[in-house]
């Protein structure tokens, strides 16, 4: 049953798109050159072709927030976007977040209250939050909730994600 | 020594006798007075730090180099026959390595008569054909060059209309599972219950298809290694799927290797075998390169399991006192074209309530529809969103106060058996649930506006007492850490860090000290499926029974070394102390000095109490607001009271009990997978049109488990937390929105429309 040559109908059958193209990337600082067809979504590219698989498919069409990754600072849904309209752009994911000596504060939050069972949405909540904080480093409750309005936690952890962020928007507002 | 009792295990509500093997010696049970460290206390989830930097790799995650991917075919009609089939095409697309379907696949049985792949397809999403590709853009190319003639066939998908003499046939045994009467429990008799009754009600429920959506789909990752299978796989039962692979396949146990690290939500739809474990193996062994098979979220909707939807015709009779005098239900579910059966929606009927008279029929009906699977306390949640709108309505028409009338029909001892609980504070519960929410001091009567607020409650039960056969192994290593080794899985629960906790308890250790390895069949062994909230009291006493056994061991070696009597000895936060000596000795001097002589102890799960019912109860309340214009319900407070024996880690419980509220809410108010009747199709098969809560649905919820030991159910006093906070929500909810409005649902979800339509039928609006 298993073919290591090509049949002769292989070649009737045309290819689809112009093929691998190469692609670059800076993610988390750091430049990539990706071969890889030009439809690959970004999600795609981080997960297969980079290996950076924290950023997780669950729906793959925008309704669930798994895939939350940053552009320039924007949280979006990595599923909808293409791979190669990120090029010249910062992308940040749950991989780069971590301090060289530790976690980031809402990661650590997130261990501290348990703001997670299966934890499959967790790097998107995460990065969702990431973004708020980046620019309001003291959101108030409704701000961090209508921030993750977006990833979908089937688990029901909300409470949870809501009392991490909390924690840190009061360490944040202590100073 | 191994000897085989015979115990009574109880698995989402049905009991069973079984055989297992133990070897536990009888281990004093964790009592109330029992002084410990460790368990009882939070600690943050084991695992953690890999799941909060995306490091942790779930099945989904899984790349191994060469890797195939595969994607299937599904059946776009809910009922036809594949009249031919070309898939020339496909094949001999570039970087596609292979094509299943039903012209060249093995003749695998599946269900009944049915093969693995079928001519005859039975609903909407079935497995047509599946390609191995080197990547999955090029996989639904190929799919989509494959060309099917189907011949359509007549189909039926509402359950009822399935049960007409004349009905569309989806099986050759007929649509009704079993008599015609499904599953029938008697006791007393309820005509007389009836007859001596003052006042008779009977009611109609429905409730909707819920689908589990975890957010891992269905997924594996298959390499054969020779002639050995290795299987990567989101499962919440390894050693279920290594049993059940390895079986269909005809390989040998020690053939299959299961790997399950880290799962993405369960919830009951990952406890048995799916066809894509096999297939994904059969197109493994046809490339001779691994594969991997991950369901797209519309597959999840439409073949990866449901709640079944249920039809309830309820009947209860009550005297004018308040005293439950008969109950009689009649329930249909839906269980699509495979569900193996029903689940028991008559459970709550039978007992939740002391009532001599009950009549329960539970009829399960094939459909051209997807396979129904279990789904969190299946049967139990259904059921009791009935029974309890039925109790407050009835409370109501009596003129008692929905508690007081719960109150006055408590059942002391088990009705079904007549035998006493292990433990049961279902009253403790009423009474916490009702000061927490203010039940006495609410608001009574309906109030005018357009937002209105009520208060509802419901009661829950359910089992959670888990039973054997499971078992563990604790290897102490040289520096004084340990490792704990059993074949169960964490599906989101926490069962790592509470089986850490319980280990570095009962060995005396620091709980950093103590690793767990679980999910993998080949590192530990056999456990049950993490199902039917039986993990922890499954493992745990069976991880405690290992601890101990290498506790024992580890003294009887460190009295020999120190020259002093074992029974002087104890072990704590790491530290070998003797009464008799005033040196303290680290666990790793004693250790380290057997040099790599390994100690090594072995727990297994002891019987259930033969004389006792194992159950958790619970209760919970809910203020809810409606605005009568838009049809709106939030859900502002909910108060949770459960009791399930001794609490482990208050942490890891509060986030399970909270989880279910919020899938409980979903339940009652936005979940409702919807099939078009004269199309036999799915309309919201996705993530956007089946509402699933978000972070702004849900209510505040306080939880407060009564945290009392059951000293006689296992010897960790501990039951099952996985279930119960689900099975009360919705009817709390509904009984609050009636309390608010005057309008009672009784199909769920309470959606807008249900509501705005009986607001407008109301004159009282």
């Amino acid at each position: 049953m298993s073919r290591s040559i090509p049949s002769v109908r292989a070649l009737a059958v045309r290819k689809r798109g112009p093929g691998k193209v190469t692609l670059r990337l800076q993610v988390n600082g750091e430049e990539y050159a990706v071969l890889a067809e030009p439809r690959r979504t970004l999600l795609d590219v981080l997960r297969k072709d980079l290996g950076l698989t924290g950023a997780k498919k669950v729906c793959d069409r925008g309704h669930c927030g798994a895939c939350t990754v940053l552009v320039d600072g924007i949280p979006i849904y990595s599923c909808l976007k293409l791979a190669i309209e990120c090029e010249g752009k910062r992308i940040e994911t749950i991989e780069g977040l971590s301090f060289p000596d530790g976690l980031h504060p809402l990661q650590k939050a997130f261990i501290e209250h348990d703001a997670f069972q299966c934890g499959f949405c967790t790097p998107g909540q995460i990065m969702s939050l990431k973004a708020l904080f980046d620019r309001n480093p003291h959101p108030s409750a409704d701000e961090i909730r209508s921030a993750v309005a977006g990833n979908l936690c089937r688990c029901g952890a909300y409470a949870k994600i809501l009392r991490a962020a909390q924690a840190v928007s009061e360490a944040h507002a202590k100073g | 020594m191994p000897r085989i009792v015979r115990t009574k295990v109880e698995f989402e509500g049905e009991v069973r006798e079984r055989m297992a093997v133990v070897e536990e010696d009888h281990i004093t049970p964790w009592g109330s007075g029992t002084p410990l460290r460790i368990v009882g206390r939070s600690y943050p989830r084991t695992g953690g730090v890999e799941v909060v930097t995306g490091k942790a790799t779930y099945t989904a995650d899984v790349q191994l180099p060469g890797m195939l991917y595969c994607r299937i075919m599904r059946s776009p009609h809910p009922h036809a026959e594949i009249a031919s089939i070309d898939y020339v095409k496909a094949e001999s697309m570039s970087g596609v390595r292979a094509v299943l379907c039903h012209a060249n696949a093995p003749g695998i049985r599946w269900f009944g008569d049915s093969l693995l792949f079928d001519r005859i397809l039975r609903y909407e999403g079935e497995e047509v054909a599946a390609v191995a590709a080197d990547d999955e853009e090029i996989a639904d190319g190929a799919l989509s060059l494959i060309r099917v003639r189907y011949r359509e066939l007549p189909f039926v998908v509402e359950a009822e209309e399935a049960m007409k003499p004349g009905a569309v046939q989806i099986h050759p045994g007929g649509n009704i599972v079993g008599g015609p009467d499904g599953e029938v429990y008697r006791r007393g008799n309820v005509r007389e219950g009836f007859a001596k009754a003052d006042l008779v009600v009977e009611e109609r429920y429905e409730t909707p298809a819920a689908v589990h959506n975890c957010l891992e789909p269905h997924c594996c990752v298959a390499m054969w290694a020779g002639d050995e299978l290795v299987l990567w796989d989101s499962t919440q039962h390894v050693y279920g799927i290594r049993n059940e692979v390895a079986a269909t396949l005809g390989l040998p146990l020690n053939k299959v290797r299961v790997i399950s690290e880290f799962i993405g939500g369960g919830f009951g739809c990952k406890q048995g075998v799916g066809k894509h474990e096999i297939i994904a193996a059969l197109l493994a062994k046809m490339t001779g390169r691994p594969v991997k098979l991950a369901l797209s979220r519309r597959a999840e909707n439409l073949a990866g399991g449901v709640r079944h939807p249920t039809i309830q015709y309820l009947k209860a009779g009550v005297r004018r006192d308040g005293t439950l005098m008969a109950l009689q239900l009649r329930s249909i579910a839906n269980i699509g074209a495979y569900g193996m059966g029903g689940s028991e929606v008559g459970g709550p009927i039978r007992e939740l309530y002391r009532c001599p008279n009950v009549l329960t029929e539970q009829i399960a009906i094939h459909t051209n529809l997807g396979p129904a699977t279990a789904f969190r306390a299946p049967g139990y949640m259904e059921g009791m969103y009935g029974l309890e709108s039925m109790m407050d309505q009835i409370a109501r028409g009596l003129g008692i106060d929905p508690l007081q009338f719960r109150l006055l029909n408590y059942a002391e001892k088990d009705p079904m058996r007549g035998v006493s609980y292990s433990s049961k504070h279902l009253d403790k519960a009423y009474r916490t649930g009702a000061s927490i929410i203010g039940w006495e001091s609410r608001p009574g009567g309906q109030n005018a506006g357009a937002r209105r607020r009520g208060f509802g409650m419901a009661s829950q039960v359910w089992g959670g007492g888990g039973g054997p056969p499971a078992y563990a192994i604790v290897r102490l290593n040289a520096d004084g850490t340990a490792d704990v080794l059993t074949g169960t899985q964490d599906i989101g629960t926490g069962t790592k860090t509470v089986l850490s906790q319980i280990a570095a308890e009962e060995l005396g250790f620091k709980v950093e000290d103590v690793r767990v390895t679980i999910g993998d069949s080949r590192a530990g062994p056999y456990a049950p499926v993490s199902a039917g909230s039986m993990t922890v009291p499954s493992m745990g006493p069976a991880v405690r029974a290992a601890a101990r056994s290498a506790r024992e061991q580890l003294l009887n070696l460190a009295a020999d070394l120190l020259r002093v009597l074992a029974t002087e000895l104890s072990v704590k936060e790491g530290k070998i102390k003797s009464t008799a000596r005033p040196r303290e000795v680290a666990v790793g001097e004693i250790t380290g000095r057997i040099g790599d002589f390994m100690i090594i102890g072995q727990g297994a799960r002891g019987p259930n109490p033969s004389d006792a019912k194992v159950r958790t109860f619970g209760a919970q309340f809910a203020e809810v607001e409606v605005d009568v214009e838009t049809g709106d319900v939030t859900v502002l407070r909910v108060a949770a009271v459960h009791d399930f024996g001794r609490v482990i880690n208050p942490l890891t419980l509060g986030n399970q009990v909270e989880g279910g509220i919020v899938q409980g809410t979903g339940f009652a108010l936005m979940e409702e997978r919807i099939v078009d009747s004269p199309t036999g199709k799915a309309l919201n098969a996705n993530l956007e049109a089946y509402k699933v809560p978000t972070m702004l649905d849900v209510p505040s919820i306080e939880s407060h488990p009564i945290d009392l030991p059951d000293e006689i159910c296992n010897s960790i006093g501990a039951k099952g937390a996985g279930e119960p906070p689900i099975i009360p929500t919705a009817p709390a909810i509904a009984n609050a929105v009636f309390d608010a409005t005057g309008i009672r649902i009784r199909s769920l979800p309470i959606t807008r429309d249900k509501l705005l339509e009986e607001i407008r039928r109301n004159a009282a609006f």
